[in-house]
């Protein structure tokens, strides 16, 4: 499928069937996980390393068993971000990656555009696991899965995404995503936490919760961090909660049988209701991770066929 | 002697093809058809012009304190190649110059190299910390031509206006980098749908015509000289025309990034195009460019910011703003003759006389018995711009890979080559 991409960067620039390709793939290995069958020939021999130089436990985990079912050695370097220079720590890391002759490159790390750096200094295929405010390209496909897993469709759903979009590395592998498969995307957050020049990107922009939820099928939220209230963008958690917290009062807004998603973890309370995250009903939220392993076992699957 | 040359000197508004001879590192003659002494040395370049040795009114030369990035011979190399034989370096070196011995330093240093006269800017505040005057009359006495704190801008509004008001009773001007200091902190790109798409924390345009209005009310009030560096702005370039208009001692320059380049240069997170203040939208970019054409901008300056690979080598976000400009400057600038903006004598100009003029300082002329300072260039010649192969230790321009059209062939200080 990656006649073109060595490497997954971004969601950005992938085209429709590229996207789709990666879903369908997903979908068997979802068939495959659920057997309890196992690939494990498929990446035996190659060496999978997870680079975190930012704490996750769920996006490790997940690349971790992905690479394991499919036979990988899959080794975790946690990388210090504490350390002085942090840029002298990636060029390094990436100097020793390539002496230890790594295959597939999992990256995490907290500034935007660090795995496209590491991408040309590396002779792995690099996998984008989260950078800065940038992209989560494997979420935004794990939601896509996801959501055309229950609605059997992408083409033609309204998704409301909602929360600090101006931070949010997942907002826009799924804005990319979600617009290049034909969805119909609206993002909700308060002045303050939206990024400028948002509807370029193809999407709605609402500032209130009764507006932005209207008619919608998917409501996706983000994760508020604590620092955004000692900044300033918004002024306490109860605040937030009262105006752009779901819960199903506002729920209320959207379709009667909308279907609620999160990308953990989340803050009980701040911008989520317990009460709508545990709804077994509505909530997508445990569906989620299980479609993460499937989704990273794709992209490992296709991504070690791709140009080497 | 260069033969048969086209002569361009925005000073005396010469434009003709000729001759001009120099003897012991003055200019002895110029005009069309001089006789040939004996035993002169000729230059001759089929469609060649000569003009005077550039003036660039800003440029971080490394040295002191970062000679990893430059040094000034490196930096006078890269000067050479680009027919510049007069710089204005900026002061906020380590330590900064904010001493009269410093500015002697500089100058001399300066002269040291054979082909490059640094005119050194003085700090503004004490360590161009922004927080207490320097010694600008002591600063001004040794030799400085101006006030700033180069790459920062002074925040305070009151030390501001004590500073326009002070160095107002030693003629000298306060030259600002525009940029509204809260508003850029921590900003890596221009906020907007490129900065949103790669989650570049960004600053608002708005934080340049903010300072800059601020700035216009206090030269007003004192009565003082404000210069605006590498403006970028649209709404900036309103406010300084306007103040213009109102015969306000306002000036200002912009670089040739801000005028041949906008955003999109920044690609996929190329830290080369990473500026300060930042590269902006074309319409910006295209404000800028009316600003050249209709004289609201003073100067062209090469804003050269000589950074190391490992300065660039990094995330973005964390890469050190700044691009080598000085073996660029002509090139770029020429290119907006070419795109029919400007005319080479206007181009030319901004590049000699006019910053000459706002320097208060005796180059980018040719005139009899001015010293030999001079640039022969060939304005349709090209040739491609490659970081890592620039003369001078800065490598880190934003044009790189970029074929440029105008060549320096040569270049002379006081009569000897320095280039070419």
């Amino acid at each position: 499928m990656y006649p073109r991409q060595k490497h997954l960067l971004a969601i950005a620039g992938l085209r429709p069937p590229e996207i789709g390709h990666l879903l369908d793939l997903a979908e068997n290995y979802v068939l495959l996980n659920r057997s309890g069958k196992t690939q494990r020939d498929l990446l035996r021999g190659r060496t999978l390393i997870n680079l975190f130089f930012e704490d996750s436990t769920r996006t490790r985990t997940s690349f971790e068993l992905a690479g394991k079912r499919l036979g990988a050695d899959v080794i975790n370097m946690s990388v210090s971000t504490s350390s002085v220079n942090k840029g002298e720590t990636l060029l390094d890391t990436a100097a020793t990656l390539n002496a230890m002759q790594c295959d597939l490159l999992v990256v995490r790390h907290g500034q935007s555009g660090a795995p496209h750096l590491l991408a040309q200094k590396v002779e792995a295929a690099v996998i984008n696991a989260g950078d800065g405010t940038h992209e989560h390209p494997t979420q935004g496909l794990l939601d896509a899965l996801t959501i055309r897993r229950r609605c059997g469709r992408l083409e033609g759903l309204l998704v409301a995404i909602c929360g600090d979009i101006l931070h949010s590395r997942v907002a826009r592998s799924n804005i990319h995503l979600l617009t290049t498969m034909g969805s119909r995307v609206r993002v909700i957050a308060p002045p303050t936490l939206m990024p400028s020049g948002i509807t370029a990107l193809g999407v709605e922009a609402y500032h209130s919760m009764r507006d932005g939820l209207r008619d919608a099928d998917i409501v996706m939220m983000l994760r508020l961090q604590k620092e955004r209230m000692n900044s300033g963008l918004v002024p306490s958690a109860r605040e937030y909660f009262r105006f752009f917290g779901l819960d199903s009062e506002k729920l209320a807004y959207a379709k009667p049988n909308a279907l609620v998603m999160h990308p953990g973890p989340m803050n009980r309370g701040v911008e989520i209701d317990s009460a709508v995250a545990d709804d077994p009903l509505r909530s997508l939220i445990k569906e989620q991770v299980e479609m993460g392993v499937a989704v990273r076992m794709a992209v490992l699957d296709s991504l070690s066929r791709g140009p080497r | 002697m260069f033969r048969a040359v086209r002569l361009i000197d925005p000073a005396s508004g010469r434009d003709e093809h000729g001759d001009l001879l120099v003897r012991q590192g003055i200019i002895a003659d110029l005009g069309p058809n001089l006789g040939q002494p004996e035993k002169a040395l000729l230059v001759q370049e089929e469609g060649a012009v000569l003009c005077p040795g550039l003036v660039d009114m800003r440029a971080s030369l490394g040295e002191p304190g970062y000679e990893y990035r430059e040094t000034i011979a490196s930096a006078a190399e890269a000067a050479s190649a680009g027919g510049i034989t007069t710089l204005a370096a900026l002061p906020d070196s380590v330590p900064a110059i904010d001493d009269p011995a410093l500015v002697r330093l500089l100058r001399a240093r300066g002269e040291e190299t054979g082909s490059l006269t640094i005119l050194p800017y003085a700090a503004i505040t004490r360590h161009c910390g922004g927080e207490a005057l320097a010694e600008l009359g002591l600063l001004r006495e040794a030799g400085a031509v101006a006030f700033t704190d180069g790459a920062r801008a002074l925040r305070s509004g009151r030390l501001m206006r004590l500073a326009l008001s002070y160095a107002c009773g030693f003629k000298a001007r306060i030259v600002q980098h525009p940029e509204e200091p809260s508003l850029a902190e921590g900003g890596a790109a221009t906020e907007g749908e490129l900065a949103t798409r790669l989650g570049l924390p960004s600053i608002p345009a708005a934080a340049e015509p903010i300072l800059v209005a601020r700035d216009i009310r206090l030269a007003k009030l004192t009565g003082g000289a404000v210069h605006f560096s590498h403006v970028s702005t649209a709404e900036a370039l309103d406010l300084i025309r306007a103040a213009k208009a109102d015969d306000l001692a306002v000036t200002c320059d912009t670089a040739p990034p801000y005028f041949d380049l906008n955003e999109m240069a920044i690609g996929e997170f190329r830290t080369y195009a990473k500026l300060s203040p930042p590269l902006r939208s074309e319409d910006d970019r295209l404000a800028v460019v009316a600003g050249l054409v209709d004289g609201t901008i003073d100067a062209v300056a090469s804003d050269h910011q000589p950074r190391d690979a490992d300065d660039k080598r990094l995330p973005f976000a964390q890469a050190a703003p700044g691009g080598a400009g000085l073996v660029t400057l002509l090139s770029v600038t020429i290119g907006q003759v070419h795109s029919g903006n400007l005319s080479l004598m206007q181009a030319i100009a901004l590049l000699t006389d006019r910053p000459s003029k706002l320097l208060g300082y005796q180059a980018g002329g040719l005139a009899k018995g001015a010293p030999a300072d001079l640039c022969l260039f060939h304005p349709d010649r090209s040739w491609r711009v490659e970081a890592g192969a620039l003369p001078g230790k800065g490598q880190n321009t934003p044009f790189d890979g970029r074929v440029l059209q105008g060549k320096v062939l040569g270049t002379w200080k006081a009569g000897r080559r320095v280039f070419g």
